[in-house]
């Protein structure tokens, strides 16, 4: 094993990194948009039940406003751990899709049970041979197997959806299915790797506590450290991959939740929004349509405000 | 005609792509369950086929085929250069998150088709898919917005005819945007859908002409859509008074600018001249109420209607700034918005993020007024004069994008026998479009009215039926649909009469405040009078 998977593994952690940083500024750096929520809000506290907002309450602008966040944090958690609007509305693809995304947050955690693994063995040198060091690197075996194992099972009927339903096919891309092969691909191998070779994930274990530590080591030789190498390599590949394409969905899916399906902050009198509006209604226009009447040069409030006269609607009372 | 018309298919041919097959349909419930004894779709005249662009042999938005290589270039190049704003903040800071983030993270795995009402009622023609457009859409923006991908996100060919498609396609969907809330990653079609709307008003100038020319223009210029201007309206208000002031032998007259009066009341002119009694019941209430209360006869202040909700963001703002002016005048407390669902919308939650300072007037739905009105014992009601089955609409723009449900049950608890009431299935939020939403119910030109009521509205029929069934099937025994929003009352009001659903079934329709003047004890009895039909 060389240093090209280690090299690899780093680069696949920078572009990760970089390219969800550079979606959610993308998301936050974009202009307030008009309010477009949708209902049931599960901030809405004893209303969400039956999908209502403050807007049922008379004078509510005169009124506290109940804000619950732990409804909010409850909807939040069952819909990202058990993907609860698939399960309500498409049965079907989420006996797929809830083991592929299952199976990676158990991958996810045994990764991070690698990390803090590496790192406690590099602050405490026995922490590996301790019995709690056992119970956890116990627990990374497991999840780690029980996660690959689950993700590939529901790529795998993904695949078989994406192939076979024709409510599917005419939306399906070349991409789609690459982009699913490539979890089976990568996965696969890591399991492979994991059930003939490295039944403890000592290896790579080993290998992510090199990563941590810098000390870019082999750490196994032959065909062990071949497939070692080729798998986190290849997770490496996928972990670059994912934030290119729509499966940073975990991005854009908070965006969608929290700034439009929830967004349903009141703009009050001297409120914090009333800058961001000001700050949109003075953007230039240049629709081009004979109505818009803007010639490019006009803002939006000039061209709300206009004369109606001048493009033709009635006299301004 | 092609059934499982591809979106491979959407660039190619003059003619229509496919069709709604009446055939393709599941029967509706008793009376109406024998499929080909319901009416059907009028066939469209071989002048409009020749004339205008032909997507599924009916036509909302009139779009002339090219007839030069010019006409043909100028709609790919309007098409690419409103594409190019819509992404740009300056011009579409209104939607720009929203619709960058449906564009890039849509997995098109179609949970979102089942819970459309057009799609299901078409016998799932997948040109009704909510997907349909978005993916042809959202391949235009890969390829020409952010440059290639083709491999990734798919290709599709630009061509006058897929602009044009494009377009009118748009207005095959109601925009209630049900199938966003069934999607688990956020993806809003339906706001997909009015975005291609807005480029094809904004940059092109192309939308159907009930919405632009005959509605927000007219209303900008006249004041109302329905031509009324502020004399027209305040004469046939005064009729409105006399004639309930003799039906309900209480004393009603409207207050015009009133300076300092509490409420500022809007109402979708619509129903001044369609259904006046409805104003009428506002008056009598609001009186017996002791509201302190006015109507405004400024420019578009007496018609609550903003049809640039439907497709013009511009037309939106400019109408929106028209009602707000006229209650600054008036220095009232609040705007009530009356019976008119995207009127709620428009005024409270889409101005939330264009209104400022002075302008930043509060604005209320009368739904909760009223109910805390009815909670406070202003009203004394007799339920048993209202001893009819009777079940509600939930308006999409007040209940699923406003959040808006409990106060209309509120009242309807206090006016209506509990044992009469029947709540559709689904209902709330959780709601199916009347199937005149987005514009439909007064887009009607060539036999688009035929597919509306054939479509998207034969859901909300199939409900109404179904909140009914168990009921005497006819007009012996008088049904009530309750719609508390004008477009949604014309729409149910144009299916009763496309399934001649008063003279077969014995169903009516109005709006909530006909069934409370109808249980006002002090009011003379029958103010519902079964004789709108």
């Amino acid at each position: 094993m060389s240093l090209i998977p280690y090299l690899i593994a780093y680069a696949g952690i920078a572009v990760f990194v970089v390219a969800v940083i550079a979606r959610i500024r993308m998301y936050a750096r974009m202009p307030m948009h008009l309010r477009w929520e949708l209902y049931p809000v599960p901030h809405e506290a004893s209303r969400a039940a039956h999908g209502g907002s403050y807007l049922e309450e008379v004078d509510w602008w005169l009124k506290p406003r109940e804000v619950s966040k732990a409804a909010e944090l409850k909807a939040m958690g069952t819909e990202i751990l058990f993907l609860e609007a698939l399960h309500k509305h498409n049965r079907p693809m989420w006996r797929s899709s809830f083991p592929f995304h299952f199976g990676l947050y158990l991958v996810i955690a045994t990764t991070l049970l690698m990390l803090g693994g590496g790192v406690l063995t590099a602050v405490a040198g026995g922490f590996g041979a301790s019995s709690f060091g056992s119970v956890w690197y116990g627990a990374v075996v497991v999840l780690g197997a029980v996660g690959m194992a689950l993700s590939i099972y529901g790529a795998l009927g993904l695949l078989r959806r994406r192939l076979s339903s024709s409510d599917l096919a005419d939306f399906t891309t070349g991409a789609d299915i690459f982009n699913l092969a490539f979890f089976v691909v990568a996965f696969g191998c890591a399991l492979v790797t994991f059930a003939l070779f490295d039944r403890d994930f000592a290896l790579v274990s080993g290998f992510v506590r090199n990563l941590v530590t810098f000390r870019l080591e082999p750490v196994a030789g032959g065909t062990a450290g071949i497939m070692v190498g080729v798998s986190v390599s290849l997770l490496a590949v996928l972990v670059a991959y994912i934030p290119l394409t729509h499966m940073s969905h975990f991005v854009g899916k908070y965006f969608a939740y929290h700034s439009v399906r929830w967004g349903d902050e009141p703009n009050l009198k001297g409120g914090p929004q009333e800058a961001g509006i000001m700050a949109n209604l003075m953007q230039k226009v240049t629709w081009a349509a004979p109505h818009i009447k803007s010639d490019g040069q006009k803002n939006w409030v000039e061209v709300a405000t206009m004369d109606y006269k001048t493009y033709g609607g009635g006299e301004k009372k | 005609m092609n059934k499982n018309v591809s979106i491979r298919d959407f660039p190619r041919g003059d003619g229509p792509l496919t069709e709604l097959n009446v055939r393709d349909q599941d029967p509706l419930p008793f009376p109406y369950d024998k499929l080909d004894e319901e009416p059907g779709i009028k066939p469209l005249s071989d002048s409009a086929k020749e004339k205008y662009v032909n997507l599924d042999n009916t036509i909302a938005v009139n779009i002339p085929k090219p007839k030069t290589k010019a006409e043909e270039e100028r709609l790919v190049t309007g098409f690419l250069s409103g594409l190019q704003k819509l992404f740009s903040a300056s011009d579409n800071w209104t939607f720009l998150q929203p619709l960058v983030i449906s564009m890039e993270h849509c997995a098109r795995c179609q949970t979102c088709s089942e819970s459309c009402h057009i799609y299901a009622e078409s016998g799932r023609n997948p040109l009704y898919r909510p997907t349909y457009r978005s993916e042809i859409f959202r391949r235009f923006y890969f390829k020409y917005v952010k440059g290639g991908q083709t491999w990734a996100r798919g290709d599709m060919e630009l061509n006058w005819e897929t602009v044009a498609r494009l377009i009118e396609l748009a207005y095959r969907c109601n925009l209630c945007r049900r199938c966003g809330q069934t999607c688990p990653i956020g993806v809003d079609n339906g706001m997909i859908a009015r975005e291609i709307r807005k480029l094809a008003s904004q940059e092109l100038g192309i939308r159907p002409r009930e919405l632009h020319e005959d509605g927000s223009m007219l209303q900008q210029k006249v004041g109302s859509s329905t031509g009324m201007s502020s004399i027209v309206v305040k004469d046939n208000m005064d009729f409105v008074d006399e004639d309930m002031s003799d039906k309900t032998g209480l004393t009603v007259k409207t207050p015009w600018d009133v300076e300092g009066a509490d409420v500022l009341v809007m109402h979708n002119a619509g129903e001044i001249l369609a259904w006046p009694e409805n104003p009428g019941a506002f008056g009598v209430l609001l009186e017996a109420a002791g509201v302190s209360w006015t109507m405004s006869s400024d420019l578009a202040a007496y018609d609550s209607i903003n049809y640039g909700a439907f497709y013009d963001d511009v037309q939106l703002a400019r109408t929106l700034l028209l009602h707000i002016q006229a209650a600054k005048k008036l220095k009232v407390k609040k705007i009530l918005i009356a019976e008119c669902g995207h009127a709620h919308k428009v005024l409270t939650v889409i101005a939330d993020r264009i209104l400022a300072g002075e302008l930043n007037i509060p604005r209320e739905s009368w739904l909760p007024f009223f109910a805390d009105l009815v909670k406070q014992g202003r009203f004394k009601f007799d339920k048993s004069r209202n001893d009819f089955p009777v079940t509600l609409h939930d308006p999409c723009n007040i209940t699923r994008l406003m959040g808006i449900s409990q106060p209309q049950r509120d009242i309807m608890r206090a006016v209506v026998p509990e044992e009469r009431f029947r709540e559709m299935t689904p209902h709330g939020v959780n709601n199916y479009c009347c199937g005149g939403g987005s514009g439909f119910a007064i887009i009607g030109g060539h036999n688009f009215s035929d597919w509306r009521f054939r479509g998207p509205g034969r859901r909300k029929f199939r409900q109404i039926l179904n909140a009914f069934q168990g009921e005497k099937m006819d007009k012996e025994h008088p049904k009530y649909v309750c719609a508390p929003c004008s477009n949604c009352k014309g729409q149910i009001r144009d299916l009763i009469k496309y399934y001649d659903a008063w003279e077969k079934a014995g169903i009516g329709y109005g709006g909530l405040v006909e069934l409370m003047v109808n249980a006002l004890p002090a009011a003379k009895p029958g103010f519902i009078d079964w004789e709108w039909h």
